[in-house]
């Protein structure tokens, strides 16, 4: 266990600098979840602080309190020099929030697609719009902390990490002092995070009376930037300090917990971090391309004369920056896209995972059985065997270890994780010859990404030609056995390095 | 077989409330408004239900183009589809089956009925058919598509009893009068409910039994539930499931037309339909588009209706007074829905760590 460095952490600032964001002895149930229990929380001014935790640990819970989305049972809120009684807590809002300088980007962003940058960003001010002013504030917070944006842009033709700037600046252009950035770089490439991990370095230093609070469960992350560190674990703070005293391993032993460091956890996390497990040998050729041409819905060709081959029993990493025609590549390997010209050799039996579960996989509000239903309903004829469904759904939950109480609950109800975990497994249910995966553990934590990891794993040594994308370049180069890589439509096969791999996604030879 | 029939029970528990809530709104509605609502309210129950002849004759004809059209309503929007057309489907319905009634002369076979019925059918689904191919082909809202239609049915039938369709006298717009063995059969003697209550509620079971087991129903009720699910993980053709449950809910619409005017009217007229296709929506949100519900709150609707009346001719008390505590009362159910969709879904949303999905316009990412 690590040692409590908090009070050395004051120290080194002294005491005279009072928090940017100070909580304390926040508790917080939902029904009998305890979501957080007697949790403090200082942020010091000019600093940038890792909230890590898994899914589930109260990160965000947490964050949603101080920003006045949720209320706490218990404990006090202080946002620089105001400090909120219990009382005061409880009526606690958004609007308070953003008056007393908080500012929150969430995980999914709160823009309107049809607005320009200049309209989201005046959107929820009163009085008078005036184009022309709105836009010189954007400009001038642009100029002033490198956050490039064009205010004239509408925001649905914005690129993902561009609208992430356009939130930042939203919250900028309210007066902001603490940021709150949840899980950023989880949408972003990886330049894309690293430049925006630079910038909140950067805005830390050059503004003393700032402070960004990095909501994540990246340990690289968090250390690479991070003054200070917090670790949440099912609710509680097991750990706080600065993030020189403290190593990769020792979070990871925070957040997991002494229960869980069981030689099979071990075995399960290790590798996924460090090791790579070879395939066991590539058999024939199950997925085959040649000079294939694939446009997107719209007709605009996103993939240029893409070659390649995927055998039974590997698996295949597909890396590229955002937009790079990845997403149109695997859906007509998935069958969903028709090919323009070339050839595409596939089974027709072709799993596919994509990678928005809520907007793409899953009936949210259909049972378990009917979302497993779902696989064949195009195909389907007659009467739906629900009752034999239903059997195979239980069967299906107990053997992937998805964790529901059976298979007649909502799907709804599941975490992130099972909701996975449960998509997986229904694409893998009658061993298809190949499976193809968008961001396979997208917003997953620990556990549950592991746990995704080994059943690709497992999937391949089956015999199954498993072709993923991850935008996580890490994720690529520790699961695949052999990488491709997508730039701007066009695709080669590069080795299994991080140069290699990171020059090409860039399109640097 | 217990849990398929709770949705069933807890419809029925819905209509006795909703039938209290109407009723003491509606005593609220009158006093204020200066009526002898003792008085009011004896002729609304008399006309609805305060006899044999008046269930059978009042309210339960009236529940069964409301049931009809309230079954196209619910397949519609269970398919994700809002078409609130009905009311035109009907009428275009109501049409197709006279102008085969009229090109069937005066002595019909037997199996004439059941063409005319199918050609209520045919036109209703083919009205509904226009809303589709705009929508699919244009990317025309049904919703507004539909709306519009609605106008363009009334006013066709308008033309149609004026011209080609018109009675051989020429004096009145309505069609002439349907000769008996194109009437459909009374099932009591001495009322005038008629074979359609049969209709209703067979093709009600039938609908409840199809979208329940079959593949057809699953994939329509997957498509309303998330079409981009459907597509993706289900292999679904999404726009062959929507242009099917648009014809689908046309030809329910259209067939309560036909039934309508070999059941009631016998003739087809402007005013053949007080709105039908207008009350069905309400009908069938109140039923929360379940089919076996439809027939509840058809009825419920169809003693409002037949109570209305009454209160006007016997009590002087305009009809309007009823619509309005029937507007009240679909607003309070949607509200009432909405509250506990967004309660129920925050004490789950609440026990994960993940952020709550933002509402309406916010910017997804794309993949």
């Amino acid at each position: 266990m690590i040692p409590d460095h908090d009070s050395n952490a004051q120290s080194t600032q002294g005491a005279s600098a009072p928090p940017a964001l100070a909580l304390r002895n926040i508790s917080k149930s939902f029904g009998d979840v305890r979501a957080l229990h007697n949790v403090d929380l200082f942020i010091r001014p000019g600093t940038v602080h890792a909230l890590l935790g898994e899914n589930g640990a109260g990160k965000t819970t947490l964050m949603r309190i101080a920003f006045g989305l949720a209320t706490a049972d218990e404990g006090t809120i202080h946002i620089g020099q105001t400090r909120l009684s219990e009382a005061d807590a409880r009526a606690h809002t958004p609007a308070n929030a953003m008056s007393l300088g908080l500012g929150m980007v969430h995980q999914h962003f709160s823009l309107v697609a049809a607005m320009t940058v200049a309209e989201n960003i005046a959107l929820g001010n009163r009085g008078r719009f005036t184009p022309a002013q709105v836009a010189n504030t954007v400009r001038e917070i642009s100029e002033r902390t490198g956050l490039t944006l064009d205010p004239h842009a509408q925001v649905g033709e914005l690129s993902v990490s561009a609208q992430q700037r356009c939130e930042i600046v939203k919250a900028l252009a309210r007066n902001a002092r603490v940021l709150i950035l949840d899980e950023p770089t989880a949408v972003l490439a990886p330049d894309e995070a690293r430049a925006l991990l630079r910038w909140v370095r950067a805005f830390a230093n050059e503004h003393p009376d700032h402070a960004v609070v990095l909501i994540t469960h990246k340990l690289r992350d968090a250390l690479a930037i991070a003054d200070d560190v917090t670790v949440l674990r099912r609710g509680e703070l097991v750990a706080t300090g600065s993030a020189q005293s403290l190593t990769e391993s020792s979070l990871a032993d925070a957040m997991l917990g002494p229960h869980d460091r069981s030689a099979q956890l071990t075995e399960e996390v290790v590798p996924l971090i460090k090791r790579h497990t070879d395939s066991v040998g590539a058999h024939y050729v199950v997925l085959q391309a040649d000079a294939l041409t694939v446009h997107d819905t719209r007709g605009v060709p996103r993939v240029r004369q893409a070659s390649f081959t995927v055998r039974s029993g590997e698996v295949v990493g597909l890396a590229a920056v955002e937009g790079s025609g990845q997403a149109e590549l695997l859906r007509a390997v998935a069958g969903l896209l028709p090919v323009h010209s070339g050839r595409l050799h596939r089974p027709d039996d072709v799993g596919f995972v994509p990678e928005d579960r809520h907007r793409d996989a899953l009936l949210l509000d259909a049972s378990l059985t009917e979302n497993f239903a779902l696989r064949d309903a195009g195909v389907r004829r007659g009467r739906v065997p629900w009752n034999e469904l239903a059997e195979r759904t239980n069967v299906v939950l107990r053997d992937r270890d998805v964790r529901a109480s059976n298979a007649s609950v909502t799907v709804r109800t599941l975490s992130g994780g099972n909701q996975q975990k449960f998509v997986l497994a229904r694409a893998l249910d009658d061993a298809p010859p190949a499976l193809v995966i968008e961001n396979p553990t997208r917003g997953l934590d620990f556990r549950a990404t592991a746990a995704v990891h080994t059943a690709l794993h497992n999937a391949r040594d089956a015999g199954i030609a498993v072709l993923f994308y991850s935008s996580d370049l890490d994720e690529v180069l520790t699961v695949a056995d052999r990488v491709l890589v997508l730039h701007n439509g066009l695709l080669r096969e590069v080795p299994r390095e991080r140069d290699a791999v990171g020059r090409a996604m860039l399109g640097v030879s | 077989m217990n849990r398929a029939l709770a949705p069933v029970l807890a419809a029925i528990a819905r209509v006795a409330v909703l039938l209290a809530v109407t009723l003491g709104l509606l005593v609220v509605l009158l006093v204020t408004s200066g009526y002898d609502a003792g008085e009011a309210m004896q002729a609304m129950v008399r006309g609805a239900a305060g006899s044999w002849y008046a269930v059978t004759s009042a309210t339960l004809v009236r529940a069964i183009p409301l049931a009809l059209a309230g079954l196209a309503v619910a397949i519609a929007f269970r398919a994700g589809l809002l078409n609130i057309g009905a009311e035109g489907q009907l009428l275009a319905g109501a049409a197709g089956a006279a102008a085969v009634a009229t090109l069937a002369g005066k002595t019909p076979g037997a199996y004439m009925l059941p063409l005319v019925l199918l050609a209520g059918v045919v036109a209703g689904g083919a009205w509904a058919g226009i809303a589709s191919w705009l929508r699919q082909r244009f990317g025309v809202l049904e919703v507004i598509s539909t709306i519009m239609l609605n106008f363009v049915a009334l006013n066709a039938v308008g033309w149609l009893v004026r011209g080609p369709l018109q009675e051989p006298t020429r004096i009145y717009p309505q069609t002439e009068a349907l000769v008996p063995s194109l009437q459909l059969p009374v099932l009591l003697s001495g009322s005038r409910l008629h074979l359609g209550v049969v209709l209703a509620v067979v093709l009600a079971f039938v609908m409840w039994w199809w979208m329940r087991a079959t593949a057809g129903g699953f994939r329509l009720r997957a498509v309303g539930m998330n079409a981009d699910a459907a597509a993706v993980s289900g292999r679904i053709n999404v726009a062959r499931v929507s242009l099917f449950a648009f014809l689908a809910s046309g030809a329910l619409a259209g067939l309560a037309g036909a039934v309508e005017l070999t059941g009631v009217t016998y003739a087809l007229y402007e005013s053949l339909s007080p709105g039908y296709g207008y009350t069905a929506i309400a009908v069938a949100l109140l039923a929360r588009l379940h089919p076996l519900g439809v027939l509840g709150t058809a009825v419920l609707f169809g003693a409002l209706q037949a109570g209305g009346n009454a209160m006007q001719r016997d009590a002087g008390v305009p009809i309007a007074l009823v619509n309005v505590v029937e507007a009240v009362l679909i607003l309070l159910v949607i509200a009432a829905d909405r509250l506990q969709d967004v309660r129920t879904r925050r004490s789950i949303t609440r026990t994960d760590d993940a952020a709550p999905s933002l509402p309406g316009n916010a910017v997804s990412v794309p993949s």
